[in-house]
């Protein structure tokens, strides 16, 4: 906090005061960034036996005692650490969603139940795949639980992304979201080159976007002569003339972020990393990183860049379009349902996008919605594909899933549940979240838009439909997947996941009204 | 108006069924459809119970309603409440959920069926597209209409693909595929009409002020295509023969005698009050291409060897004729169109049950080249086999006589052309039905049919009550005129539309006639 504090300072030219922190404020993000540099010591000091349950108790004790500082935090409206952070109800909501799917996703990746030799996860991720070395520490039953850490890590940078009111700290919660995130992602026990690949291409390409993130952050403090969301407003507002560097600088800024939503032309490494990494951290990290990201995007365009309206939108209309096209399109010609999952998540960003274009309190609303519905929804189905296995791990080919809803009618038809959801069927979450995106846009003006949307929604119902059509309406064969049984960890996500998606469908009221209630971003 | 929410229970007791027969083993078909038969038979019960109770002489529009908060945050109410319309098809749907239950007792029932699913799942799907059914007609808020009407694909969607002949997985596709586009942009419009009105209350928006006619011309056709495909219209009818070629015959009496009027009954209910503007303006297009259904599923229907595909064309040409008196605006063609749908259904129902029970006696075969000379040995079935074949032509004494010649008559009070070509639709009909029956049912005994039962008791019993009501009600159609004629009225109210002065004496009095 300090580091930032003393940056926000260079720039003042007033003398130099001591910082003042409110704690309270600031606590959701420092009990887990400070969880996670315990876990680090856990690692290092806690002989293996033991790491494993003092890892899971730290890490679910944490995620509640988060949760529990978020809701205290509730109506709280003002800027923290010197304009750095700022807490206000969307981006209260924001973080309480990213801790909920962490729970979430802890439960996933803490699972042991389904892989015959543990874990999703590599015995030593720094073993060389294939080696002597692997075969020894599987057949010992060696454990990563460094994930552990990487997992708090990331989840503190998920938290502080949707609040930070300042490019250089929307800058650090992106790398410390990030970083964690490219690791977990090359640790998976099967197919490990694919997993490493994954990282490696996870790892370079989000380099490369920080880098156009960094860059169009030092052209916007060029511009302002500040760091802060506010004062960028404000001499948004006031100076004209200059509209190419600013339209360079917006274009660059918006593009660092649009790359963790996965929205089309940044799109390329989501069907690499979503099928290479380890399911639990792809079901983590498909959910939550959209969270966290469309938090920051919400917060950087509607705050810092809501004078630049005009400007931006445009963009946007293109880049949600073609995002919906793009992820719709492609993957109705996968065949693993990881990567067709991962094309979907791109056509999901790019309904959600709709909201963003809207630029109102009701697509602020719509979106939040949408987001922690899509949440939910995505933990469901990538517990459901970390369950559906053959003798050599998950089968994520789409033909072993033939036949699956006469051999695991419950679980085939949770999976129809949430391929109801994400193809926007009532009486599921997301119908209602598209509605509220398409009627929000609508509202705004954006007709053709919500046209778009409705064409790229009937495409994207062909290949969700054609997973069902696959479990029910074909003949279980030889190469069928078998539906392993999980421990109470994955069965507990499930379940949640699952009650959410349907629950948000029938009674969505009570989550409207807590969105509604949290007003707009604090300026 | 009394307190009890008839419309919820009607609802909920076919929901809980449902939930009920899905949970039973598996390993008890039988009392899976002993159950889900006498839930239908309380549905019909409670159905019959609340229309001895709707009051044809009120003046409010909606009777029986409910309204709770749904999602206040859109503005969309639980609003529930039926007019003379709406209720007979909950009762058309209350009176052929079970009858259809008790026709395919063994239709799904392994091994001699080629479904993937279970005997229970069968029944549980039907029960729970009888809550649909009963929720999309009650509905009076747009949103919870459109919920229904997007939900229920998913129990048919099942009900084909799983329990389906040969092509069931393509059939089921493209018949969800199709109804989605409809329904999507159904989404499209529904969401510019909660914006242009800001309430989804079906009353509140025809309580507002009107819409602007351009608007109106936009709005309309997200509705329209979405009713156009469900009905289906012509030209987005492709689903239909597909779908009802690979059903089963139970399913395919579900989808063609009741949802496919979800599509008609939305042109009346939707598209006529809350679009008056567009609708005067398209129905020119519209009319037109009715009467192309007319003639064009007839025609087909005239050369088609499968049976199903047969009975799937034939009532694309019905569609036409309905779709037609809807859009004449004429209290006599809209009051025609809405008997006729009953008719429709009844009709079907008949035509795809005997035809089911007849492909059951040889292998499942729906080719119409396999049959002939069916009525020596089994005579009942060629018998109600030409019931339902009159009953499709629409002979005079049966209720579709009644509607046919209401919607004709409608149209020749609007436009005397038009009426005068839809009119040789009917001779067409004439032709392919009795074609059909000459070719299956008459004339030497084909090879392996020489020893197939005849109709048992259960199959019987089917039939009997549909053939009761196509006559009781072709004689004295009063019950049914005299409740949908005050709805039909406030709709022309709404429309805006009048009826044309009587030009020739002879067809007032009729008129006159035909709707005591």
């Amino acid at each position: 906090m300090n580091a930032v504090a003393t940056v926000v300072h260079a720039v003042d030219v007033t003398p130099w005061e001591m910082p003042t922190l409110d704690y309270r404020l600031l606590a959701p993000v420092l009990i887990v960034l400070g969880a996670g540099v315990v876990s680090v010591l856990f690692e290092a000091f806690l002989p293996r036996g033991v790491r494993r349950p003092v890892q899971l108790t730290l890490v679910f004790v944490t995620l509640i005692a988060a949760l529990v500082a978020v809701i205290n935090l509730n109506g709280v409206r003002e800027t923290a650490g010197q304009g750095a952070l700022a807490i206000d109800g969307p981006g209260l909501i924001l973080q309480g969603a990213v801790v909920v799917i962490a729970i979430l996703g802890a439960l996933l990746m803490a699972e042991r139940g389904l892989d015959p030799n543990g874990d999703a996860f590599a015995a030593r991720a720094s073993s060389l795949p294939g080696s002597e070395d692997e075969r020894q520490f599987t057949a010992r039953g060696y454990f990563q639980t460094e994930i552990w850490a990487f997992f708090l890590f990331a989840v503190g940078g998920m938290m502080l992304f949707p609040i930070a009111n300042d490019l250089l700290m929307m800058f650090v919660a992106l790398e410390v979201m990030s970083l964690p995130l490219y690791l977990l992602a090359g640790m998976a026990r099967r197919r490990r080159l694919l997993s490493q690949e994954a990282a490696l291409k996870y790892f370079v390409l989000g380099a490369f976007a920080s880098a156009f993130f960094l860059y169009g952050a030092a052209l916007l403090y060029g511009f302002s002569g500040s760091i802060s969301f506010g004062e960028i407003a404000a001499s948004l507002g006031s100076k004209t003339g200059e509209t190419a560097l600013i339209l360079i600088a917006i274009g660059l800024v918006v593009a660092g972020v649009l790359f963790k939503i996965g929205a089309a032309p940044f799109h390329q490494w989501v069907p690499d990393v979503y099928q290479g990494a380890p399911t639990p951290v792809t079901g983590f990290m498909a959910a939550a990183v959209k969270i966290a990201a469309f938090g920051a995007l919400l917060r950087l365009l509607y705050v810092a860049l809501g004078g630049m309206r005009w400007d931006w939108t445009p963009m946007l209309w293109v880049i949600s379009i073609l995002t919906m096209f793009v992820g719709a399109i492609l993957a109705l010609t996968q065949s693993d349902i990881k990567r067709m999952i991962a094309y979907s998540s791109i056509a999901q960003a790019g309904f959600i996008l709709l909201g963003v274009v809207a630029v109102s309190a009701k697509g602020l609303e719509g979106a939040i919605f949408y987001l922690i519905a899509y949440a939910f929804t995505t933990i469901g189905v990538f517990a459901i594909i970390s369950m559906v296995r053959d003798e050599n791990g998950e089968a994520t080919h789409l033909s072993k899933w033939a036949g699956l809803g006469r051999q695991s009618p419950v679980i085939a038809t949770l999976f129809t549940i949430f391929m109801l959801a994400l193809t926007g069927i009532p009486l599921t979450s997301g119908f209602i979240g598209k509605f509220a995106v398409f009627s929000a846009a609508y509202a705004s003006g954006d007709k053709w838009l919500v046209i778009a949307a409705v064409v790229a929604s009937l495409i994207a119902a062909f290949f969700y439909m054609r997973v069902v059509v696959l479990m029910f309406f074909t003949e279980p064969n030889e190469e069928t997947a078998i539906v392993a049984i999980p421990s109470i960890f994955t069965t507990i996500a499930l379940a949640a996941a699952a009650t959410v998606t349907v629950l948000l469908g029938v009674v969505p009221q009570p989550l409207l009204d807590l969105i509604a209630n949290a007003g707009v971003f604090i300026r | 108006m009394n307190s009890f929410p008839w419309l919820t229970v009607l609802g909920l007791v076919p929901l809980i069924g449902s939930v009920v027969v899905a949970l039973l083993p598996k390993s008890m078909p039988l009392l899976a459809k002993q159950l889900a038969f006498a839930i239908s038979l309380v549905v019909l019960g409670l159905v019959v119970v609340m229309a001895l109770q709707f009051d044809g002489q009120s003046e409010f529009v909606f009777q029986f309603q409910e309204s709770y908060d749904w999602i206040p945050a859109f503005g969309v109410t639980y609003s529930l409440g039926v007019d003379g319309i709406a209720l007979v098809l909950i009762a058309l749907s209350a009176v052929l959920v079970p009858i259809t239950i008790l026709a395919g007792w063994n239709d799904v029932e392994q091994p001699q069926s080629d479904s993937v699913g279970s005997v229970k799942g069968y029944f549980a799907l039907i029960l729970l597209l009888e809550t649909m059914m009963i929720g999309v007609f009650a509905a009076t808020d747009v949103f919870l209409f459109y919920v229904f009407f997007e939900a229920m694909l998913i129990p048919v969607y099942f009900m084909i693909g799983r329990y389906g002949g040969a092509q069931r997985s393509y059939a089921a596709m493209k018949f969800l595929i199709y109804s989605l586009v409809g329904g999507l942009f159904m989404l499209a419009a529904m969401i510019g009409l909660y914006v242009v009105t800001g309430t989804f209350n079906f009353t509140q928006i025809l309580l507002g002020a009107g819409i602007d006619a351009n608007t109106q011309k936009i709005l309309f056709l997200g509705f329209f295509l979405a009713f156009a495909i469900k009905a289906p219209m012509w030209p987005f009818h492709t689903w239909l023969p597909d779908a009802a070629a690979a059903s089963k015959p139970g399913t395919a009496v579900l989808l063609i005698g009741v949802l496919d009027k979800v599509g008609t009954f939305g042109m009346i209910r939707y598209c006529l009050p809350i679009f008056p503007a567009a609708s005067d303006f398209y129905a020119p297009v519209i009319i037109a291409l009715a009467v192309i259904g007319v003639f064009y599923g007839a025609f087909v229907a005239l050369g088609q060897n499968d049976l199903k595909r047969l009975f799937a064309y034939s009532s694309m040409s019905h569609f036409g004729f309905i779709i037609l008196g809807i859009f004449v605006f004429t209290t006599i063609g809209i009051s025609g169109a809405t008997v006729y749908m009953i008719a429709h259904g009844l009709s079907t129902a008949a035509l795809f049950l005997t035809a089911g029970y007849l492909m059951q006696r040889r292998n499942g075969s729906s080719l119409l080249s396999d049959y002939s000379g069916v009525n020596k040995p089994a005579p009942v079935l060629a018998g109600f086999f030409l019931f339902a074949a009159l009953s499709s032509l629409a002979l005079p004494g049966l209720v579709s006589f009644v509607g046919e010649f209401m919607v004709l008559l409608g149209t020749f009070q609007r436009y005397m052309w038009v009426g005068g070509i839809a009119t040789l639709g009917i001779v067409i009909t004439a032709a392919y039905v009795l074609r059909v029956y000459q070719k299956s049912m008459t004339g030497a005994v084909g090879s392996g049919l020489e020893h197939i039962k005849d109709l048992t008791g259960r199959e019987i019993s089917a039939l009997v009550p549909i053939a009761a009501l196509t006559i009781f009600l072709g004689l004295y159609p009063a019950p049914v005129l005299n409740v949908i004629n005050p709805a039909v009225n406030t709709v022309m109210v709404m429309v805006g539309a009048t009826d044309p002065a009587p030009t020739v004496g002879l067809i007032s009095t009729t008129s006159q006639g035909a709707q005591q």
